[in-house]
């Protein structure tokens, strides 16, 4: 996206003045938009009176939050900016948890919302609410347009701040009189953005120190994450561990980066990561961190996360480096990029022992679950899932024990493919997620894993997934429990659990009276055939698995312990 | 986070106490350092809260925060008094560099800068006290800019600890009022003390 240069302002004559609603629309779709996601209101009505008759395909979500994580979700499978439009005051206030969600996991997301008159800002006018004050810790960037002259400059600045360099969400608050307004449309200077500078180019110098690293390693471990499915890099990632011969493990976000079925993955790592991908991080002496930002919920306790690696981290995003884990060898740059010049300096070596340990672990502690139960096991439903869908499906999931299950248990083979809030641990974030996903990948099979209680808090938009023929679906898996609080109130609260379980209503009834399909399944015999209903349906769907309720989520590593101290594990042993 | 402004009696000087939990530990045993940090930022609205909030947001301390015009109508230039370990000054500073209308960043720890202070003082002076007064003034090249009956406004610029320095030589004549601009600084071009 190159600034345009600045155009003439002189005699624009009558016939090419625009009103500020039809220079958003222009915009717009200048900026390739073809769906968006948008509640209307008082002070955008002039906007949405030009939009009715634009080429793009609208989605009517049925609250703002809803259609904030819609545009996220859209993001996030098709690699494009995600725009929601709403009005000021209540609709702007609701998009905050969307924007926050976005925020943490790095979408780019292109918000515009209605303000009030110019005149009436700061007078506690009807609907007004301080949209920039508000939104601004939970945005890349935000501002209010307040001359009609820089409102498609701003917008194309959105735009290219939301998905460059570190991508994240963009706020643009536009008063009502600047959609009315008019201007001549050849008065619309280029970009203007003098303390925006993204670095792409790794150092070249740093990035031979990190191959003589790797080439000089006996126990490497890559440890990837959002930011290579941001950057488009995963085939750089496979090429990279193929020929250095590295083991690698994924944060949450990075799943689908890495193919899952290769003999290098470790699947994930972190609190609910896989044992074998915890034992490696923290005996590996060299840790190569990419598009990844060292969450506590990856490193356990810091002190002791790897404590015997030499750590680099590559990062676009110079001040991730450093922040909680101090790094040896810094690379800032897009992903991308950096890998490119790496392979070509690293060598084959093959790491015999290294990996035979890792198998070691990986034959010893496997993810698993007890097969033999009557009940209908969470990770047996994924198991199915996936078996079903060819781990070709798009999985969305909720916040909690059925985002952890979908994480352990779906194998993820290409990248765009999982998408979960993963920083903010957004619950009812799923369902909304879904709709977005599959406005985005019409063809493909949505799927939203999602738990009782994230159902609860967003299942209003399985109307708009009706109303917009999406046959997303729906997989709860119901225990009647907020699952994860239950799981930590049963480990360190003396199964004190307060606050924690829910009448739940039936929801084949409620996806029903909706106009979707609804399936309960509460015996275990039933979970292959309800699954083959389910992806054979064309409406959305929604199938209320009633789970065995006090299942636990392993291993786990506790709050403060380090990576390597997983509770679980005799568990996960007895089991494998 | 933030507990509201601590009026240190007697000073006139304002504490931001921000806790920051985030980096207690991080700081424990390293040694904290006093950093003047300058950004240039382009002349919108809502940069100063962008700033003020990214600091309250993640528990960093500002001693002191200047803001003014350059010669440039469209930047302004921030002056940070930041106190903490490297690794916290680092951060500061990215997370500054990271703000969209923040142009350039500067850490100016171990280069020779000109730092100064403005400060106006109002000092009560007994009639007889005041020869005394005078001759302090003028060793502190400070300047009467009012007089009253009962007492004297002085103001007086310089580097930080002049400034306390010439509150602390005031306190025992009883000191009314207090304003100061924080410091602002500049890197010297010749890189030798003047």
């Amino acid at each position: 996206m190159a600034s345009k240069t600045r155009t003439q302002t002189s005699h624009a004559d009558k016939s090419s003045l625009k009103t500020g609603a039809q220079i958003i629309v222009d915009t717009l779709i200048e900026q390739g938009v073809d769906r968006l996601f948008c509640y209307p209101g008082g002070v955008v009505l002039p906007l949405f009176d030009r939009l009715y008759d634009a080429p793009i395909r609208f989605i009517n979500p049925r609250h703002e939050q809803g259609g904030c994580h819609m545009a996220d979700a859209y993001a996030r499978a098709s690699g494009k900016v995600g725009v929601v439009i709403v009005t000021s005051g209540p609709g702007a206030c609701n998009l905050v948890t969307g924007l926050a969600t976005a925020m943490m996991d790095s979408v780019p997301i292109v918000a515009l919302t209605g303000q009030v008159r110019t005149e009436l800002i700061g007078n506690d006018a009807f609907q007004e609410a301080d949209t920039t004050g508000i939104t601004r810790p939970v945005t890349k960037y935000n501002c209010i347009v307040k001359r009609i002259e820089d409102l498609a400059r701003t917008i194309r600045e959105a735009f290219y701040i939301a998905s460059t360099g570190r991508p994240g969400p963009v706020v643009v608050d536009i008063p009502v009189d600047i959609e009315v307004d008019k201007c001549s449309v050849n008065g619309q200077a280029g970009m203007n953005l003098p303390g925006y500078k993204i670095r792409t180019k790794g150092n070249a110098r740093q990035i031979s120190t990190v191959a003589r690293a790797i080439n000089n390693s006996e126990r490497p471990v890559l440890y990837i994450g959002g930011g290579i499915i941001t950057a488009n890099a995963s085939e750089e990632v496979r090429t990279l561990a193929e020929k250095a011969q590295l083991p690698v493990t994924t944060t949450l976000l990075g799943l689908g980066a890495f193919d899952q079925r290769r003999p290098e993955s470790l699947d994930m790592l972190g609190m609910h990561g896989s044992a074998y991908a915890n034992y490696a991080v923290q005996e590996c002496d060299l840790l190569i961190a990419i598009g990844a930002r060292f969450d506590d919920r990856v490193t356990g306790k810091v002190k002791t996360f790897a404590s015997g690696a030499k750590i680099v981290h590559i990062d676009i995003d110079p001040s991730s480096i450093s922040k909680n884990v101090r790094v040896d060898i810094p690379v800032v740059g897009d992903a991308k990029e950096i890998l490119i010049e790496l392979i070509k300096e690293v060598e084959f070596r093959e790491r015999k022992q290294w990996f035979k340990k890792i198998a070691d672990w990986k034959k010893k502690y496997p993810f698993s679950y007890d097969r033999q139960a009557t009940t209908v096991k969470p990770q047996y439903v994924i198991e199915e899932l996936c078996r079903q869908t060819k781990s070709e499906a798009i999985i969305t999931t909720g916040v909690g024990q059925n985002q952890m299950w979908a994480a352990q248990f779906y194998r993820y083979i290409k990248p765009r493919q999982f998408i979960s809030s993963g920083g903010l641990g957004t619950m009812g974030y799923g369902l909304p997620a879904a709709i977005g996903a599959q406005v985005a990948k019409p063809e493909d099979t949505v799927i939203d894993i999602d738990g009782d209680s994230g159902f609860n808090m967003t299942m209003t938009e399985l109307s708009t997934a009706v109303q917009y023929n999406l046959p997303v679906k729906v997989c709860i898996l119901n225990n009647g429990y907020m699952g994860m609080v239950r799981q930590w109130q049963e480990l360190f609260y003396n199964k004190r659990y307060s606050n924690s379980s829910l009448v739940n209503p039936d929801y084949a009834t409620v996806a029903q009276a909706i106009g979707a399909v609804g399936i309960t399944v509460d015996k275990k015999e039933d979970v292959a055939k309800a699954i083959k209903k389910m992806l054979a349906e064309k409406k959305p769907c929604v199938v209320d698995f009633r789970i065995d309720r006090e299942e636990n989520v392993w291993p786990m590593v506790a709050a403060g312990k380090s990576l390597n101290e997983m509770d679980g594990l005799d568990i996960l042993e007895s089991l494998a | 986070m933030f507990s509201p402004p601590i009026l240190r009696p007697g000073s006139g000087q304002v504490y931001w106490r921000v806790l920051a939990t985030g980096f207690k530990n991080s700081i424990i045993g390293v040694q904290k350092m006093k950093h003047i940090i300058s950004a240039l930022v382009e002349n919108k609205p809502g940069v100063l809260a962008h700033v003020a909030g990214m600091f309250a947001a993640r528990g960093f301390n500002i001693d002191s925060l200047v803001v003014g015009r350059t010669e440039d109508t469209g930047l302004s230039r921030m002056t940070l008094v930041v106190v903490g370990d490297d690794r916290v000054v680092e951060q500061v500073r990215k997370q500054l560099a990271k703000i969209i209308p923040v142009v350039k960043v500067q850490d100016f720890a171990g280069e020779p800068v000109v730092s100064r202070d403005l400060m106006l003082i109002t000092v009560s002076t007994p009639p007889d006290k005041r020869p005394e007064i005078f001759s302090m003034i003028e060793m502190f090249r400070g300047k009467v800019v009012d007089i009253s009956q009962k007492s004297l406004m002085i103001e007086v610029s310089g580097p930080e600890s002049k400034i306390e320095a010439f509150i602390e030589v005031c306190r025992p004549y009883g000191i009314k009022n207090v304003a100061r601009t924080g410091t602002i600084a500049m890197p010297r071009q010749a890189k030798t003390e003047m």
